[in-house]
């Protein structure tokens, strides 16, 4: 049966229209998604480290600076006549891990290789690039800004003193890293010629681990934020009912857990337990609690996953207990002994995350990128990563944290002109009996100023209270002016 | 002074494929048959000035001379192609030609620079398909009974399609091709010009229900064997230029959305059923997380055309080598970064100039069969272009097909060539017709 031919062309085109503009949407996604590819999803792809062009890159680019955010120059190339290429850190040790280095022979690390890709693209003009290119001349690269806060830095640096730790500096509202020190340290300018005696089996110090994002310590007392909050959650109604009398000591499987250097609280509410750092109360806290439960709060507090940072190599903290885990672990995790490690970022994420009601911003350190000339070119700026603790729960912890430095464990922090809120540790290492690392987590508020936050980790230096105070101290005082 | 021209070449590339890529819209705003003439002409200058180019700087940059002889035969290539269709068909659809052309060129070109062999192979392809070509307008013109033979295309193409199925060699994780005489040949790329004679016969024929349900089975057969044998490209353009001409044939709307709807749910059955669609998935959602495994060719590309950028390394200043097939499916990158974002962009417009000619000859066509075939084969061609350039820039999962014309395999480019000369065909009967 022959269907009859039909005449007209025009009037019978209307489905072939219909597949033509179905067409034509077709190509123009492919072209809209390929501009959009070029000018905003490229960059999260191609500084990537299977990107193997990067290193083609250093043969038409000078690399870029890094710079503070108050214009100090962290890392920068210099050219001498014959045009052979230094990189130079004016700074030298004060900002070796989170800077990091860029050499041929070990690679990079820190800023240097978390946005090397930038620092070897110029956003120059591209006329101007144009011209460098026929002219045979390099161009000169993109400057990466930091967050970093120079003199915040340098205070951090100093208030570490010859304690190998760490000491972590954010602002929670936006999440902003305004310093960020590591010891022990490395002279980035001649990374290269020390690298043997650096990564030797005999030096057992990894002076290249950023130990204030990669350090895994036992958080000592200051895991009773994490505690306390727990028991916030499991008795919504009746917290403020709990009180406890600390003998000083309480019985733990065979063995006893007593307070810090023999303490005895008497009667403790939970506010109080907090404040003084009862050990006792806390292991008792510790028994009530379900542990299963326990581990889900953690695991929101991100405990056991990678932290949420913009290009930072963070360490995962671990937190294991579960319903199986013995007694007396329970009692030791409860006060932040145990199995539980935490970085030092981690613990000033959870401060931070108080101290901004409840939300964490995702702590970044590059700020922006500007071309030669100073021209912004792309700005990375802060984001929410969601709130880790209700407003509420925010509001008790925060109370509970200046009641610390009111007439607890932080009271180093009394009567200045801001506001200090924190948690102490001290924690606890190795075998011997009293050898501990100092801890201070906390932050402060002045009235004008933005609100910051502060991790101090000293190894081995004793107790939270006597070292670790007085560096984050030092931080405000410097921050706000005493 | 060699670098310097290398530099300047790069712009003036993307420059002389700008005009050409303008006059390609911009040629039906002429008002006289003169003037479009006139433009064609000097398109077809731009063209052949933009391929000089590209291997001049080649020559620079390998001080290869043979390369030159390569481009003179190109070049004497180009300009027979140009002028026989001129003469032997006065009536053929010139800008048809040079975005042939043209892209041929691109194709030769990027060939060179990545391996001078399989550019030469691609090359002499190239000219055999070209000679058979050039019959083929002749021949539609002599042989009316084409339309009558529906079933024997049907049954060729399936039975083609199965035995590869079964006997075939697998390469990248599909059963597509095999090898006779030391010639590798993907049949599937014949099967489709099978395929789209077969459903016009079929539909010109009839658009009872009977006769849609049984090309409907006939058409699903091909899709499955196809999706068996890994090729989900390949399933997948059967699949939508069934559905295109099965729409404009019983111009219903129904069965469009229907087997769309239908289309879709295969599409997540297979995805449940099938591991190897499931990891292009996965590949295409967040790349760099499998970056050591499934997402490693896609994240390469991405790399290309991302460290490229909007004007490209010049041509041999990027690595496009490292991506894994790049003469094949990922050609597109390779020419994205080296001659630039710019360029590639051009060129997804050059494919589109093509679709659109296809289709508006399929809608000038007064004959039912000749118009379904023509739809058919123009739809087959865009949604080739879509799936190609869309896996390789992460807006689909990439599907492993090929450019029409740019990349290499000899298959592939014979069976486009043999299809644009159908429809080239069409054209001319029609013009000739008329006159």
């Amino acid at each position: 049966m022959e269907r009859k031919e039909k005449s007209g062309a025009n009037t019978d085109n209307r489905e072939f229209a219909v597949i033509a503009y179905c067409f034509i949407g077709l190509f123009l996604c492919l072209m809209g998604y390929f501009a959009y590819y070029q000018i905003v999803k490229s960059e999260d792809f191609i500084n990537n480290s299977y990107n193997m062009r990067q290193e083609t890159f250093a043969e038409t680019i000078v690399r870029g600076k890094i710079l503070s955010a108050d214009g100090q120059v962290l890392a920068e190339t210099q050219v001498d006549e014959e045009g052979s290429e230094t990189r130079v850190y004016p700074h030298g040790r004060l900002f070796s891990h989170i800077a990091g280095y860029d050499t041929k022979e070990h690679g990079r690390a820190g800023i240097e290789a978390w946005v090397n890709f930038n620092l070897l693209r110029s956003h120059a003009f591209f006329l101007e690039k144009a011209i460098d290119r026929l002219v045979g001349q390099k161009s000169v690269g993109d400057n990466i800004v930091t967050t970093l806060d120079y003199s915040l830095q340098q205070t951090a640096y100093e208030a570490l003193g010859s304690y190998n730790g760490a000491i972590a500096v954010i602002e929670p509202a936006t999440g902003r890293i305004l310093a960020m020190v590591s010891k022990p340290d490395f002279d980035p300018n001649t990374v290269s010629e020390d690298w043997e005696r650096i990564v030797a089996d005999e030096n057992t110090e990894s002076v290249l681990l950023n130990r204030a994002s990669q350090g895994l310590y036992p958080p000592g007392s200051t895991f009773k934020i994490v505690t306390a909050l727990e028991f916030l959650r499991e008795n919504p109604g009746s917290y403020q009912n709990y009180t406890y009398d600390c003998s000083g000591t309480i019985p733990k499987e065979g063995s006893t857990l007593s307070c810090f250097a023999g303490e005895v609280h008497g009667s403790v509410d939970l506010e109080r337990s907090f404040v003084k750092s009862c050990n006792t109360s806390f292991a008792n806290i510790g028994l009530s609690l379900d542990a299963d439960h326990f581990a889900d709060t953690c695991k929101g507090l991100l405990f056991n996953r990678t932290l949420p940072v913009e290009k930072l190599e963070t360490a995962k903290s671990s937190f294991v207990l579960n319903s199986d885990s013995a007694v007396s672990e329970v009692m030791e995790t409860a006060i932040g002994q145990g199995k539980t490690l935490v970085t030092p970022l981690h613990m000033l994420m959870l401060v931070s995350a108080i101290a901004n009601d409840g939300v964490l911003m995702k702590p970044y350190v590059v700020d922006f990128t500007q071309n030669a000339k100073g021209g912004t070119v792309r700005t990375y700026g802060s984001n929410a990563y969601g709130a880790l603790f209700d407003e509420q729960e925010a509001a008790i912890l925060q109370g509970y944290m200046k009641g610390v430095v009111k007439e607890g464990t932080g009271s180093g922090l009394k009567g200045m002109s801001y506001q200090a809120y924190g948690k102490t540790g001290s924690a606890e290492y190795g075998t011997t009996k009293g050898d501990s690392h100092a801890w201070f987590v906390g932050y402060a508020h002045k009235a004008g100023r933005p609100d910051i936050a502060v991790a101090v980790m000293m190894e081995q230096a004793g107790t939270g209270s006597a070292h670790a105070v007085p560096a984050a101290k030092q931080i405000f005082d410097s921050y706000y002016g005493g | 002074m060699g670098s310097i021209f290398c530099e300047a070449s790069k712009y003036l590339m993307i420059v002389l494929f700008a005009f050409y890529t303008w006059s390609c819209f911009f040629v039906f705003r002429a008002k006289s048959k003169e003037g479009r003439q006139r433009m064609l002409r000097r398109q077809i200058r731009w063209m052949l000035l933009l391929h000089l180019d590209g291997y001049l700087v080649l020559l620079v940059r390998t001080g290869n001379y043979k390369i030159m002889l390569f481009y003179a035969a190109q070049l004497l290539f180009f300009l027979i192609i140009i002028s026989s269709y001129h003469l032997l068909y006065e009536q053929s659809a010139q800008l048809l030609v040079n975005n042939m052309c043209m892209l041929m060129a691109v194709g030769f070109l990027i060939l060179s620079r990545l391996s001078y062999e399989k550019a030469v192979r691609q090359f002499t392809i190239a000219v055999g398909s070209m000679i058979f070509a050039l019959g083929i307008p002749y021949l539609i013109q002599k042989i009316r009974f084409i339309r009558r033979l529906a079933v024997l295309y049907g049954v060729l193409g399936l039975g083609a399609l199965l035995a590869v199925a079964v006997l075939g060699q697998t390469s990248y994780g599909a059963k597509i091709s095999f090898a006779i005489a030391g010639i590798t040949i993907q049949p599937s790329e014949f099967v489709k010009i099978l395929f789209v004679f077969f459903v016009a016969g079929m539909l010109h024929m009839s658009v009872e229900r009977k006769q849609v349900a049984i090309t409907t089975i006939a058409a699903a057969a091909h899709v499955v064997i196809l999706v068996f044998s890994r090729d989900l490209g390949g399933a997948l353009i059967f699949f939508v230029v069934y559905l295109a001409m099965l729409y404009v044939a019983t111009k219903k709307p129904v069965y469009f959305l229907g087997g769309l709807a239908s289309g879709s749910l295969a599409a997540a059955a297979a995805y449940h059923l099938f591991s190897h669609v499931r990891t292009r998935v996965v590949a295409w959602q967040d790349p760099l997380s499998v970056i050591d495994k499934e997402g490693y060719q896609v994240c390469q590309s991405l790399f290309a055309i991302g460290t490229g950028g909007w004007f490209g390394t010049g041509l041999t200043k990027g690595m496009p080598e490292k991506i894994p097939v790049v003469e094949q499916d990922f050609v597109f990158s390779a020419i994205s970064e080296e001659m630039g974002g710019v360029f590639a962009v051009c060129l997804i417009m050059v494919c589109m100039s093509c679709f659109l000619m296809l289709l508006n000859i399929a809608m000038q066509l007064k004959d039912g069969f000749y118009k379904l075939v023509a739809l058919g084969l123009g739809t087959m061609y865009g949604f080739q272009v879509f799936l190609t350039i869309g896996g390789v820039i992460k807006l689909i999962p990439s599907t492993g097909v090929t450019l029409p014309f740019v990349s290499y395999g000899g298959s592939s480019l014979f069976s486009t060539i043999i299809m644009f000369a159908i429809i080239q065909g069409f054209y001319i009967l029609r013009e000739t017709k008329h006159t």
